[in-house]
């Protein structure tokens, strides 16, 4: 049910961890629904320079969280902030039906990370 | 893959056992005529489903005409309680709350029909009490549903205390003995029980096919319309190799059943001390020695249980597990909920469910492979972090 993609970022997430003095970090979702996800950041001179996370949640959370991580590097805070779970999604090759939801929070940690950065930023 | 698959899933289906299958084949196509036909082909194929009858019959101490084929389970559970409904005088209905969804559907239904249903809590064990049975029931019930043994947690329930209470209080009493048939000692007279439901696939049996049985003389009506098979009651041309399948594999189960079951009770607690001392922050669900033989059920504080289950896949162990992930809602188990776990910790649970084929080894590399593999799922959870982090504070 699911590809070989979400299962070799299931298998061996990147960026898992936390990090010390992020810039950002967001945590999103909640136990009661057996998803949680929170996400650090480090931003250099308006660009990501380093992600890492860590997710209780089931496959699909896992692996969304590890490419999105992936995808964040190197990019600017807007083009972070333009990052949908959609684009997550495609770049891991799909997911079945039942398992969408749980790819949002993967595009809500990164935003709440955003958020706190910059609001530590303002 | 470096490692055989072990196979740790026998509460969903267990394999056809050789003899069975051996049993079964020539009933496709050498032998396969139409029970309800006169010509010999017919004779000898009636003969073969009335042999099954009553092997099955023979399994649970009942009447060989006192049993009806049906498709599974959970059509037996569909037929005793919509059966009974629909020719009994009264609105009200008895279960429990960690029924499973064959019953808990079927009661869904008839409340939009109009009956009314007492879902009976149990306590942290899964045990539904007796004496809570007895106080529910009313002048209008017609009905008292309560399972054998649980089939997430592996609870057996005190059915003959409970089958007492309704034969004194004159109510139809049905169980759903799916995963104690063939695992446990199973009497219909003994429990008191006038309705019971078996599924072969769970015995060593193929899927497609299993049994309900009725006291003689309760009235329940008909489930499907048609031909006279099944005395007129359950009507379709008969499953005839899965019902000669059936009927071989519930009567090699009931012979070896103490047998198989005191290995199998060893190997489980092999499984479930060993996850005890090597393992924190787990908790066993159902009770210690008031369980089926083959069943194992603990919840893995801070780590979801779709990605247990995958990774012990990835490792080379099948199982299952009760978050809301395998079960396709957003909720995990009613069971769990219901022996009064919070969602968090319901989450994270790991079924285990040994069969015939289970060895001492494979228990060994379960447990080789577990702390591992819960380790790196709990360096991955935030929750982890959090609660270890408000320990050392």
């Amino acid at each position: 049910m699911y590809s070989d993609k979400v299962m070799d970022h299931f298998e061996h997430p990147r960026n898992v961890g936390e990090i010390d003095n992020a810039s950002g970090s967001g945590t999103v979702g909640n136990a009661k629904c057996g998803d949680i996800m929170k996400m650090d950041i480090k931003v250099e001179n308006g660009v990501i320079v380093d992600a890492k996370f860590k997710t209780f949640g089931c496959c699909a959370a896992v692996a969304t969280s590890s490419m999105a991580t992936e995808m964040i590097k190197g990019k600017t805070i807007e083009e972070a902030l333009a990052l949908t779970n959609k684009q997550v999604m495609d770049e891991l090759g799909g997911l079945p039906p039942v398992k969408i939801h749980c790819s949002v929070l993967a595009e809500e940690s990164i935003r709440a990370a955003l958020e706190d950065y910059q609001k530590k930023h303002a | 893959m470096n490692h055989k698959m072990i196979y740790l899933d026998n509460a969903a289906t267990t394999a056809v056992r050789p003899e069975v299958l051996d049993a079964m084949l020539p009933w496709f196509s050498a032998h396969y005529g139409n029970p309800s036909s006169i010509h010999a082909a017919g004779r000898e194929a009636k003969i073969a489903v009335e042999t099954a009858r009553k092997q099955v019959a023979a399994a649970i101490g009942a009447l060989p005409q006192e049993i009806y084929f049906t498709g599974c389970g959970s059509e037996s559970d569909n037929w005793a309680i919509r059966g009974l409904a629909d020719v009994a005088k009264g609105r009200h209905i008895i279960t429990s709350a960690i029924e499973h969804h064959a019953v808990l559907h079927t009661c869904e239904y008839l409340e939009k029909k109009g009956y009314e249903v007492t879902y009976l809590p149990v306590d942290e064990y899964g045990f539904v009490s007796p004496q809570a049975v007895k106080d529910a029931i009313r002048g209008d019930t017609i009905l008292i549903t309560v399972m054998t043994a649980n089939n997430e947690i592996g609870t057996v329930e005190p059915i003959a205390e409970i089958g007492a209470i309704a034969k004194e209080a004159g109510i139809p009493f049905h169980t759903d003995a799916v995963q104690a048939v063939g695992a446990i000692p199973v009497d219909v007279n003994a429990m008191n029980v006038d309705m019971l439901s078996m599924s072969a696939h769970k015995l060593g049996g193929p899927k497609g096919v299993g049994a309900l049985y009725v006291r003689k003389g309760l009235r329940i009506s008909p489930f499907i319309f048609g031909g006279a098979q099944e005395h007129n009651r359950r009507a379709g041309t008969e499953n005839l190799a899965s019902i000669v399948g059936m009927g071989k594999a519930i009567e090699i189960a009931a012979a070896e059943l103490e047998e198989h079951g005191k290995r199998l009770t060893k190997l489980r607690d092999k499984l479930i001390g060993g996850v005890l001392k090597t393992i924190p922050d787990v908790r066993l669900n159902g009770h210690p020695t008031q369980r089926l033989p083959n069943n194992f059920n603990m919840c893995f504080r801070y780590i979801e249980g779709e990605s247990l289950l995958m990774r012990l896949d990835l490792a080379g162990v099948e199982g299952s597990s009760g978050s809301a992930c395998t079960s396709g809602s957003l909720d995990p188990s009613h069971v769990l909920l219901a022996i009064g776990l919070p969602h968090e910790i319901a989450h994270g649970s790991l079924r285990l469910t040994l069969g015939l084929d289970t060895t001492q080894e494979d228990i060994d590399y379960v447990l080789s492979k577990l702390p591992g593999i819960v380790q790196v799922l709990r360096d991955m959870s935030p929750l982890y972090h959090m609660d270890k982090a408000k320990e050392n504070a």
